[in-house]
């Protein structure tokens, strides 16, 4: 009796143990997944790269007249790495908002282009100069719609670098919204063929971007007051901030002073959290904003009004700030597809917004494959659940790490690289 | 060329300034209004404090920098890139950071700050001496870490508000005070030069200023990775607007 009480509690001390012990080799080191998804990977921890990146931006001309507000963007910028013998190509998604230089696409560049591929890196459909230049509809968020123009877009850029470089294979990844809309192109390729893609990676994605947004969005409602102070919100957190800063020994706003402020818990989770809401906040105004000029959609400027480069944006981001991605999607999203096409119900639409709308598709291509952590708060539970379910073998898990928090961490990019590498999962 | 440059400037500042300097509001008396207006947010916090009466002028100055980057200090500095190696290029950024020392020091006179003086006067000293007239910068590897000071600052010691935000040609965000400051440290360095007249022998001391002069702007525009509309951004200018007083309100704090 003895014997077996005192196993039991040696069974109890090791399961969490066991457990974790996947958890004690992977050394990714910030455990809490907001900080993860602010501070990245510490540098020490990424891989050592040797030798001189050649990133080039390019434009890719369009000839529409774009207005006089937008009078800086003169077609769709590109960025690109190019090897000078032959070598795998492969193309990079941004995700939500982002354009195809923000740090997590140079990461993934610098990282892909050491390994010997060529690199091409695409910004976000949600990005202002996709919606301006790129997109058909000039409303993103239309997963199988923003496929087809990435798709045109790469098209594109193929026909015009194809002589100047040469290829092997094609390949494809995105991260976050980019990773979704990945699975989007993929899926477009094996009807039209022009790349024939040999191995697509989806990075942290979301399953349907509806509720991952919602999720985003939900952690405004922990802030001060809610989602509606969110600039009361962003002075707090400033001010605190700024005190730290004032008293510690920093030399400028960078890595180091945003570990240090990680390390001293400067911010509580609800802040931290509530900070991520707000950069999406920010990225997706821009969006919002763009889409309704292109269109003349009378959301937030007024319809018939042709802004010019002396006018005053303020009041226009200041609304459009405070709009959430909900707004967005039940004023303004689903009744311009409602009114292309009769009949349309909210649900359908939702429908189209997830990954489960080519389930068949992607449980039976042995080419895609998914990484993400257990700690994505982008996923519900029962989404993680869905994505084991429908890839199976083809799904890595970290324990941690966030919302591509350990993108950068030598261990994930090395997996990442086999996996693109390698015939087989 | 270069004074037609600057003349061409002059003609743009003074009739944007004359077109009026407001800019046009977010909505007019004949606008549909859209679904969503700045009126329903009226009970959140502003985030920025950054006065900007003269946002019309500003804007337009803003678009003006945008396009005199791209037709002429972004290729010149490409050009510059390409031609020269990079140690005469860092030799040059220690050559001109070595002259503004002068400055740094006799603000940081007008600042009462003894030490500061003392130690940017050594470094200028030592610099212009063993690094062979500021072409080196031996004083850092000596770890005596360089001061920046301006008029700037010296008038917001003085008490000065800072006045409001104003968008230059060439020189980007600044505020009124900000301005004076640099006209006044101009001027300074004008008198100086006056007075030294280094190239006084040489019977072109004219041209050889402008290129100075040129060189410098050349320098600065090299040094400084900011880019107009890099991000893409739609609100780029209002958030410029507000990083730019959120850094003076750092560097103050230093």
């Amino acid at each position: 009796m003895k014997i077996t009480g005192a196993m039991l509690i040696c069974l109890l001390l090791l399961i969490p143990a066991f457990a974790g012990a996947d958890d004690a080799v992977y050394g990714y080191p910030i455990d809490n997944s907001y900080a993860a998804t602010i501070l990245g990977t510490p540098k020490g921890y990424r891989p050592d790269l040797h030798g001189d990146v050649p990133v080039k931006t390019m434009v890719l001309e369009t000839d529409q007249d774009t207005p006089e507000i937008f009078y800086y963007d003169r077609g769709l910028r590109y960025t690109v790495a190019f090897q000078n013998r032959k070598a795998p190509l492969v193309f990079l998604i941004a995700g939500t908002g982002g354009s195809s230089r923000s740090s997590r696409m140079l990461a993934l560049m610098n990282n892909l282009y050491c390994a010997g591929f060529h690199v091409v890196a695409l910004p976000s459909p949600t990005f202002p100069n996709f919606i301006i230049d790129a997109s058909t509809t000039h409303v993103p968020g239309n997963l199988p719609d923003d496929a087809a123009d990435l798709y045109r877009v790469m098209e594109k850029i193929w026909s015009q670098v194809k002589g100047h470089i040469e290829v092997s294979d094609f390949f494809l990844a995105g991260y976050s919204l980019g990773g979704t809309e990945a699975a989007f192109v993929a899926k477009l390729d094996e009807e039209r063929k022009v790349f024939d893609f040999r191995r697509v990676l989806m990075l942290n994605p979301a399953v349907n971007l509806y509720n991952s947004v919602s999720r985003v969005e939900g952690l405004l409602d922990r802030i001060p007051g809610g989602t509606r102070r969110i600039g009361a919100f962003y002075n707090h957190v400033m001010a605190k901030s700024t005190e730290f800063y004032r008293k510690g020994d920093f030399v400028a706003i960078d890595d180091d002073f945003l570990f240090a402020a990680y390390q001293a818990q400067l911010l509580n989770r609800d802040e931290a959290g509530g900070m991520i809401a707000v950069a999406f906040r920010i990225g997706s105004a821009g969006m919002i904003f763009a889409s309704d000029v292109m269109t003349h959609g009378g959301y937030v400027v007024p319809k018939n009004r042709d802004l010019k480069n002396s006018d005053s944006l303020d009041d226009y981001f200041w609304t459009s700030l405070h709009l959430s991605f909900l707004d967005y999607f039940n004023e303004y999203f689903y009744p311009y597809f409602q009114s292309r096409h009769h009949g349309l119900t909210k649900e359908e639409l939702l429908d189209t917004l997830s990954l489960k709308s080519i389930e068949s598709y992607l449980a039976s291509s042995a080419k895609i494959g998914v990484i993400t952590n257990e700690d994505d708060f982008i996923l519900a539970p029962r989404e993680l659940d869905y994505l084991r379910r429908v890839f199976g073998p083809r799904l890595k898990v970290y324990p941690r790490g966030g919302h591509l928090g350990n993108l950068e961490y030598r261990d994930n990019m090395a997996f990442l690289i086999d996996r693109l590498r390698s015939s087989t999962w | 060329m270069c004074s037609n440059a600057i003349k061409f400037i002059f003609k743009t500042v003074l009739v944007l300034l004359l077109s009026g300097c407001a800019a046009g509001r977010a909505y007019l008396p004949d606008d549909i209004p859209p679904l969503h207006t700045v009126s329903e947010f009226s009970d959140d916090e502003n985030v920025s404090r950054t006065g900007d009466p003269w946002e019309g002028f500003n804007r337009s100055m803003y678009k003006f920098n945008y396009e005199a980057d791209r037709f002429v200090l972004l290729p010149v500095v490409a050009g510059y890139e390409k031609m020269v190696p990079r140690f005469a290029r860092t030799g040059v950024s220690n050559f001109f950071t070595n002259i503004r020392e002068v400055q740094t020091f006799y603000n940081c006179i007008l600042q009462a700050k003894g030490k500061k003086s003392l130690k940017t006067l050594g470094r200028f000293l030592t610099n212009s001496t063993i690094g062979i007239g500021g072409l080196f910068d031996p004083a850092t590897a000596f770890g005596w870490r360089r001061e920046n000071e301006n008029f700037d600052h010296t008038l917001e010691i003085w008490g000065v508000g800072t006045g409001s935000y104003l968008v230059l040609p060439i020189l980007g965000p600044n505020t009124v005070r900000s301005a004076s400051g640099f006209a006044v440290d101009g001027g300074v360095r004008w008198a100086i030069m006056n007075s030294i007249d280094p190239f006084g022998g040489t019977g072109a001391s004219t041209e050889i200023e402008t290129g100075i002069t040129a060189l410098e702007t050349v320098d600065l525009r090299y040094r400084e990775s900011f880019r107009y509309y890099d991000s893409d951004y739609p609100f780029e200018y209002s958030m410029v607007r507000y990083l730019f007083s959120q850094e003076r309100e750092l560097k103050i704090l230093r």
